[in-house]
């Protein structure tokens, strides 16, 4: 390593000038209905049923309960596709209606944090783009992935706090014949599932008071701009974010307590690709094992993409080292909809996951071989040609 | 100074070439122009909290302290080397955020690589080998992560799943009942309309211009299906 000699640092310590402080604006909604008074921007508001709930710093935050547009996740609809299909089948049950867009991209963060082949400007006007096609169907955004979800309010900050910037957007979003377009609100899934939370332990049809749970909060989700992340004074003291662990408390779960919350699952961006020697051994390690000795649960539950993706399939090969691993991974939406009466194959995809869920299933009281049986008879249908897809009327 | 102190790998044995002192304060002064740089860095306290929280520090010769530290010391030389070293090993998780004094190394370190990327720096090169078809996806269709991606020899160590998964994939897809999620070669379906847009957002911004140094290939190819598609539409640039 290079260690850097006393006099070196001696000479290098020179006044430090500190620039214009920009950071954790107060209050991002008010900054935006302000420049939307001035006409720099529009901001799409927020309508219909709400919940408040509280955040990190004591703002209020507004969460709508329907008529929400579903910022879909790369990761999760690419191989993770049971986590979409069971935040939809929840809004579903619940009653909430939805639009899931064909006219959205990616945000585009996962390459942009891994190569950094893009830019300021590129990736405040691919967010901006997504909004303004939310803002012409009437839909509110509900963000699915923790990494979208705070690189957009790295967006958001960005935006309210360089004006060059928003000049440089509205002038592409001009070209596109779209405006320069914001939520009111930036509302993650989990975020609503946890606002959600009474009215989805209302309809729940299975008990999971035996099943014993971790959560690993997302990074992305409360450390990248956290100000407005979800924190409950009835959750860890109020010194942790609420969202995952709240849902999982109202289930009945047995939520329990390990040392290494704080750590990152590993996902890395480039890592989990090129270089997975570190992902695997930072999930298994630092996370998986610790869980295991500490906890030992049933399933580890997580809200974003990347760390149901890292901390489900780093386990497979430390399994062979006969590490101390072998634990479902899933979102709390899937959890949610089990505990919902949801089917694990049809709706939750779970045999899109590699980590054994079978165990926690039959401790759910599922019979997961009857239930497998029953997805290969709708693969049938499909397989005779009967239907080209099948769809909500044949997982319900 | 026109030498870096010896305190500092010589490019032989670091593998990468060396630089005028003039062409590394280029450099570093492209970087505190980013509108971020000032957002990003508050000075540092050594107090190194972030070390202690970064995942990469526990697995590489990395420290999200010292980037900040030379940053705000302006030490030319050891952030010339971070950029050519360190800076793609962050995971760019951010636990560094718990920062004290309100740095964001990880952010520091997103705008080093842009300057990495936008002068052809050979560690920018040698990280986004091997990444091609992950930037050529995300930026032709607008999704990042496929299904089709999802072969038992590019992820042997994931397990036996993903070989089920590989051989039932158009099945498994079209069981799927949401309507947009039937596709293989995308996460989802994307519009025409939306990847027009998309494309013109890549090349208004120049972000595709930043591929050139470091693939070219993968950039001239990009630019043709951007270029082809806006023509059908009867775009001109």
């Amino acid at each position: 390593m290079t260690t850097i000699p006393v006099e070196a640092l001696l000479r290098k310590k020179e006044r430090f000038e500190r620039g214009e402080d920009h950071r954790a604006l107060e209050d991002p909604t008010a900054e935006l209905l302000r420049l939307e008074e001035q006409g720099e921007l529009v901001v799409q508001k927020i309508q219909g049923d709400v919940v408040t709930v509280p955040t990190k710093y004591g703002r209020e935050k507004r969460i709508q309960k329907g008529h929400l547009w579903h910022h879909k996740s790369c990761g999760q609809c690419g191989h993770i596709p049971g986590y979409s299909t069971s935040i939809f089948w929840v809004m579903r049950k619940l009653g909430y209606d939805y639009h899931d867009p064909r006219d959205q991209t990616s945000c585009t963060a996962w390459n942009y944090y891994a190569s950094a082949t893009s830019n300021v400007a590129a990736q405040a006007a691919v967010a901006v783009r997504n909004f303004a096609a939310a803002q012409e169907t009437g839909y509110f955004p509900l963000v699915h992935c923790g990494t979208s979800y705070g690189h957009y309010k790295e967006v958001r900050e960005e935006l309210l706090t360089h004006p060059e910037l928003r000049t440089e957007v509205r002038e592409i979003m001009g070209k596109l014949g779209k405006d320069l377009v914001f939520p009111e609100e930036l509302v993650h899934y989990s975020e609503w599932f946890y606002a959600m939370r009474d009215e989805i332990a209302a309809l729940q049809t299975r008990d999971l008071s035996g099943v014993r749970v971790t959560v690993h909060p997302a990074c992305h989700y409360y450390k990248l701009v956290e100000g407005d992340a979800i924190y409950d004074p009835d959750v860890y003291g109020g010194q942790r974010t609420a969202v995952v662990t709240g849902l999982a408390e109202r289930l009945g779960a047995d939520v329990r307590e390990y040392s290494t919350w704080f750590d990152c699952c590993g996902f890395g961006f480039r890592h989990i690709l090129v270089q997975r020697d570190f992902t695997r051994s930072f999930a298994t390690m630092r996370k998986i094992e610790v869980m295991k000795e500490e906890a030992d649960p049933d399933v580890v539950l997580t809200h974003d993409t990347g760390c149901v993706t890292t901390l489900d399939k780093s386990q497979f090969a430390a399994k062979a080292h006969e590490r101390n691993v072998g634990v479902a991974v899933m979102s709390e939406a899937q959890f949610a909809a089990l505990a919902m009466g949801a089917h694990p194959y049809k709706v939750c995809q779970l045999h899109w996951h590699s980590a054994d869920y079978r165990p926690l299933l039959e401790k759910m009281g599922i019979d997961w071989e009857q239930a497998w049986a029953e997805f290969q008879e709708g693969l049938k249908k499909l397989e005779k040609g009967d239907k080209r897809y099948l769809d909500w009327d044949d997982v319900d | 100074m026109t030498e870096a102190p010896s305190y500092y790998k010589s490019p032989t044995v670091a593998g990468y070439p060396d630089v005028s002192y003039e062409e590394k304060a280029r450099l570093f002064d492209e970087v505190k122009s980013d509108i971020r740089f000032s957002d990003y860095l508050y000075g540092c306290y050594e107090c190194g909290i972030c070390v202690a929280a970064c995942p990469s520090a526990r697995f590489y010769d990395f420290s999200p302290r010292r980037v900040a530290q030379a940053a705000a010391r302006e030490d030319v030389e050891l952030v010339y080397q971070q950029m050519q070293e360190d800076i793609w090993e962050c995971s760019q998780c951010f636990s560094c955020l718990r920062c004290p004094r309100g740095n964001n190394p990880g952010g520091i370190i997103t705008i080093m690589r842009e300057v990495a990327i936008n002068n052809g720096l050979a560690s920018a090169k040698e990280a986004l080998e091997g990444y091609s078809r992950i930037i050529y996806k995300i930026m032709s269709t607008g999704t990042q992560v496929s299904p089709d991606m999802l072969q038992p020899d590019a992820f042997p160590d994931w397990g036996p799943e993903t070989g089920d998964v590989s051989n039932n994939l158009d099945l498994w897809r079209r069981a799927l009942p949401s309507e947009t999620l039937h596709t293989t070669s995308t996460g989802w379906d994307v519009s025409d309309k939306t990847l027009v847009e998309l494309y013109l957002i890549w090349l208004h911004t120049g972000a595709l211009d930043m591929i050139a140094d470091v693939d070219t290939s993968l950039h001239s190819i990009l630019q043709d299906v951007m270029e082809e598609r806006l023509e059908e539409e009867g775009i001109e640039l």
